[in-house]
């Protein structure tokens, strides 16, 4: 009963998990199709922004909820507004210099932060259950998933932004049609992108070690996650994260983490194989 | 491609004769000998991406597995000849089933990106963990994180005492890259190769005409494949280690880097930009005022905004229009190289 | 009674909720020149893509001289010697129209027998002074051109294309019709088409297309005369 309690829970938080980090990269994937693999850094640039004002004193859940997605938002907004936005419309190229860009950012981390492991210690204690002990932390982490995902819903659904968002996802022009500069709209969902990176990275941030590579330990899992998911923004992002959070979790209870982890990357090309277009390409079709 | 291929072969063997003979010169022959192993590398990549349109995002995978099979079957061996093979066949045969599988699925653009991606991880992933004493193959022990050492290196076949190293091994390498260019050539100027081209400019065209589009580019990313692994058996020779980092994100970034700078959809360019950043590496590595990783980003993202098409592109049309007026017009084939 | 070149049987594709090829049965003999006609959205071009495997049917059957290609890949297709020509121009844009037509006939001969080939589709096409330029910067009457001789030096026995005429001036057209009466010498061929002053110069049978299904198959002047024709395709032109 307590086992599959916890186990329950570690499910949660590895579905929740997934979601956090490929939250950003599905909104900037799913609304410009743009493919940022900078995404890693941008988690690894809103850690260090939380460590860096924790170490200044301030609250540790303000550091998390409040500066990094700032921080990493306004990065984010002199990245489009410097590079991707003379790329958009090629795909490749813009992999390509964001990859670079993930580049530039772990050698800036290098130069400033060093190439040593920093961290801070979670915010909220475990508690036992039973004989096994749960991670507080970690239903912190799924409540702010849960609470990311409503809130993506309610904007998309309930605002005129997210009118205009829904449009814009549809056919590009249509913004322009509605009189909304594009131009405006990809600034303001690459800021958005950006910050959510920033968040995901902050809120991961006492759960690892952070070093200056930190980045490329999400990136592959964001990206498969978002594009397995398929053109649905959160119907997709959420069937994929659940559908590799189960994977990943088995195979970790049943042999290793590490055995999780590949078994998840395998998955990955497995389902890629299947659904070349994404899981919402065949199920929850027409979904947001 | 329209020039007589005498006159081709005539120039690059000119050419790789006279930098033998000088690079060893201004350069010390145990840095050169890996400037030569990737600028193979680079092309291996330049040949799939630039004249079969196929974005591999982890070429460093088949360098990595390549220079693993060589030293895996080096230590059980015992002698350099059947290793060296082995390498290049097991990563041809690995790059052919993982091929076979996008290829036949019509996968585009961006989930070939995705998957090649994820293959490398695995692989980096997978070698991580075998640091246990019960992941051997052979008499060989994986060694996890911390690589395989001691192999038998490139030794003259059959006397495994005669070993090659040092200046011998530099030649070696530069001989190698050389036919390994000479093949390259031959294969652009075959049927083959021009219809690679055909199948990068237009796949429905290609299959509308009755060519086999997903066969074809098999066979491609496999020859591109063996060349990769050709250098990273020769890469396991010059550094008698191999490391899980063989197969790191870093170093398939590295590989894309040099092609990109050097130039797509020319053979030169991607070894020359091979050769030239890792020198330059080589040289950053000496200072530490400025982080390594952050040029090499830099140079990168540079490079697609302002200079798309590469470094010997570049020079190749200037070099027309200032001296031009003899030499036929070349049509440039770099435009519409990525697709997307 | 000749030979039935193409063929097929409860053709059917369906897109969700949509049927844009409806039980459609067809049949094309030997050295036949037909013409599929139909407002937008008639099915034509569906069906043409069904036919030659650039889509999978939903249902139904396709054979080509007694084979059955249903679900077969383009490149299968192809290989048995059926030309196709798609509807927005495919060519190769990074390279030579020679490069181009060579490409085509390699398929299909060796080496030195495709060069051959090549050079006399390029006279025949009057393409000579352009052979050695970039399809990319050719203009769109001479893409197509290139195009059609693409698909003709393969020696094919079933031509299949797809608005031929779209967007090419009249000498253009008139080059083009030539070509293809040339053709059908030696094969039949398909033409979907729109612009109705080159049918009725070029075709003989007509089949109609309507709302995914064949409305009727018929002489051409008798197609353009009938009443339900008008109706449902010249009438909404006018």
């Amino acid at each position: 009963m307590d086992l599959s309690f916890v186990i329950l829970v570690e499910m949660l938080y590895a579905i929740a998990t997934l979601v956090l980090i490929s939250a950003g990269l599905a909104v900037v994937f799913g609304m410009m199709k743009v493919i940022n693999l900078a995404h890693g850094e941008f988690m690894m640039m809103g850690g260090y922004a939380t460590i860096t004002a924790v170490g200044l004193g301030v609250n540790v859940f303000v550091a998390m909820l409040i500066i990094a997605p700032i921080v990493v938002g306004l990065i984010g907004l002199v990245v489009e507004r410097l590079v991707i936005r003379h790329l958009y419309g090629r795909l490749v190229d813009t992999m390509l210099a964001t990859w670079g860009l993930s580049l530039v950012f772990i050698g800036l981390a290098t130069m400033i932060f060093g190439n040593t492991t920093t961290g801070i210690s979670t915010p909220i204690s475990g508690f036992a259950v039973g004989r096994y002990q749960i991670n507080g932390y970690n239903f912190f982490i799924i409540v702010v998933a849960i609470v990311l995902v409503i809130a993506m819903l309610a904007v998309l659904k309930g605002t005129r932004l997210g009118l205009i968002a829904r449009g814009t996802m549809q056919r590009s022009e249509m913004a322009a049609a509605l009189g909304y500069s594009p131009d405006r709209i990809y600034m303001a969902t690459f800021f958005c992108g950006s910050a959510l990176s920033g968040l995901a990275g902050a809120i991961l941030a006492p759960l690892v070690g952070l070093v200056p590579t930190s980045g490329g330990a999400y990136i592959a899992k964001a990206f498969i996650t978002v594009i397995a998911g398929g053109p649905s923004l959160i119907a997709g992002l959420v069937s994929s994260a659940t559908s590799f959070g189960v994977v990943s979790q088995v195979f970790t209870f049943a042999i290793s983490p590490v055995i999780g982890d590949v078994a998840l990357l395998i998955a990955a090309v497995v389902l890629l194989r299947a659904m070349p277009q994404g899981i919402t390409s065949r199920f929850f079709r027409g979904k947001l | 491609m329209r020039r007589p291929a005498a006159r081709d072969v005539a120039g690059i063997l000119v050419a790789s004769a006279l930098l033998i003979a000088v690079m060893p010169m201004l350069i010390g022959t145990y840095t050169l000998t890996v400037l030569v192993i990737y600028g193979m590398l680079g092309l291996s990549l330049g040949l799939i991406w630039g004249f079969g349109g196929i974005l591999c995002f982890g070429q460093a995978a088949f360098f990595g597995l390549g220079a693993y099979v060589y030293a895996i079957s080096a230590v059980n061996i015992g002698e350099s000849t059947l290793p060296m093979i082995l390498a290049v066949l097991v990563t041809a045969g690995f790059a052919a089933l993982l091929g076979a599988m996008m290829f036949y699925g019509r996968l585009g653009d961006v989930y070939l990106g995705v998957i090649t991606l994820v293959v490398t991880l695995i692989l980096f992933k997978f070698i991580n963990t075998t640091a246990g004493p019960q992941y051997v193959i052979g008499k060989a022990r994986l060694g996890g994180f911390n690589g395989i050492p001691g192999f038998q290196t490139l030794n003259v076949p059959g006397d495994p005492e005669a070993y090659i190293w040092g200046d011998q091994l530099f030649y070696v390498c530069a001989v190698a890259l050389v036919i390994v260019v000479l093949l390259v050539t031959w294969l652009l100027r075959s049927s083959f190769g021009r219809i690679a081209v055909g199948i990068r400019e237009n796949e429905t065209r290609m299959a509308l005409m009755g060519y086999d589009v997903a066969a074809r580019k098999t066979v491609l990313f496999a020859v591109g494949a063996a060349i990769a692994g050709l250098a990273g058996a020769l890469f396991a020779n010059w550094a008698e280690i191999v490391t899980p980092n063989l197969f790191s994100l870093g170093q398939s970034a590295e590989i894309i880097i040099w092609c990109i700078v050097g130039g797509l959809g020319t053979r030169l360019g991607p070894i020359v930009g091979a050769a030239g950043l890792a020198y330059l590496k080589f040289m950053l590595g000496q200072q530490s005022m400025i982080d390594n990783t952050l040029i090499m980003g830099l140079v990168l993202v540079l490079f697609v905004l302002f200079l798309p098409r590469g470094l010997v592109p570049a020079v190749a049309s200037l070099w027309r229009a200032s001296v031009g007026r003899g030499t036929r017009r070349r049509p440039s084939r770099h435009r519409r190289l990525r697709h997307g | 009674m000749a030979e039935t070149v193409l063929e097929t049987a409860g053709l059917t594709m369906r897109f969700g909720g949509v049927t844009a090829s409806d039980n459609v049965d067809f049949k094309l003999r030997t050295r036949e020149l037909r013409c599929l006609i139909g407002p937008n959205g008639a099915g034509k071009s569906t069906f043409f893509k069904c036919v030659t495997g650039l889509l999978t049917p939903s249902d139904g059957h396709v054979f080509m001289r007694g084979q059955e290609v249903t679900g077969w890949h383009p490149h299968q297709v192809a290989a048995l010697g059926v030309g196709i020509k798609t509807q927005t121009p495919n060519v190769l844009d990074a390279l030579s129209v020679h490069e181009n037509i060579w490409l085509a006939a390699r398929r299909f001969f060796d080496p030195a027998e495709a060069g051959a080939r090549t050079d006399e589709m390029i006279d025949r096409l009057a393409l000579g002074p352009i052979a050695r330029a970039e399809l990319g910067q050719l203009a769109h009457g001479e893409r197509q051109r290139v195009e059609l001789g693409l698909v003709a030096v393969a020696d094919p026995w079933l031509v299949l294309l797809d608005e031929p005429a779209a967007g090419m001036s009249a000498e253009d057209v008139e080059r083009m019709t030539a070509i293809i009466h040339d053709m059908t010498r030696n094969a039949a061929v398909v033409i979907v088409e729109h612009d109705m002053q080159f049918i009725r110069s070029i075709a003989e049978t007509v089949t109609v297309f309507h709302q995914g299904a064949v409305l009727m198959e018929d002489h051409v002047d008798r197609v353009m005369s009938d009443e339900t024709v008008r109706r449902v395709y010249l009438g909404k032109k006018a």
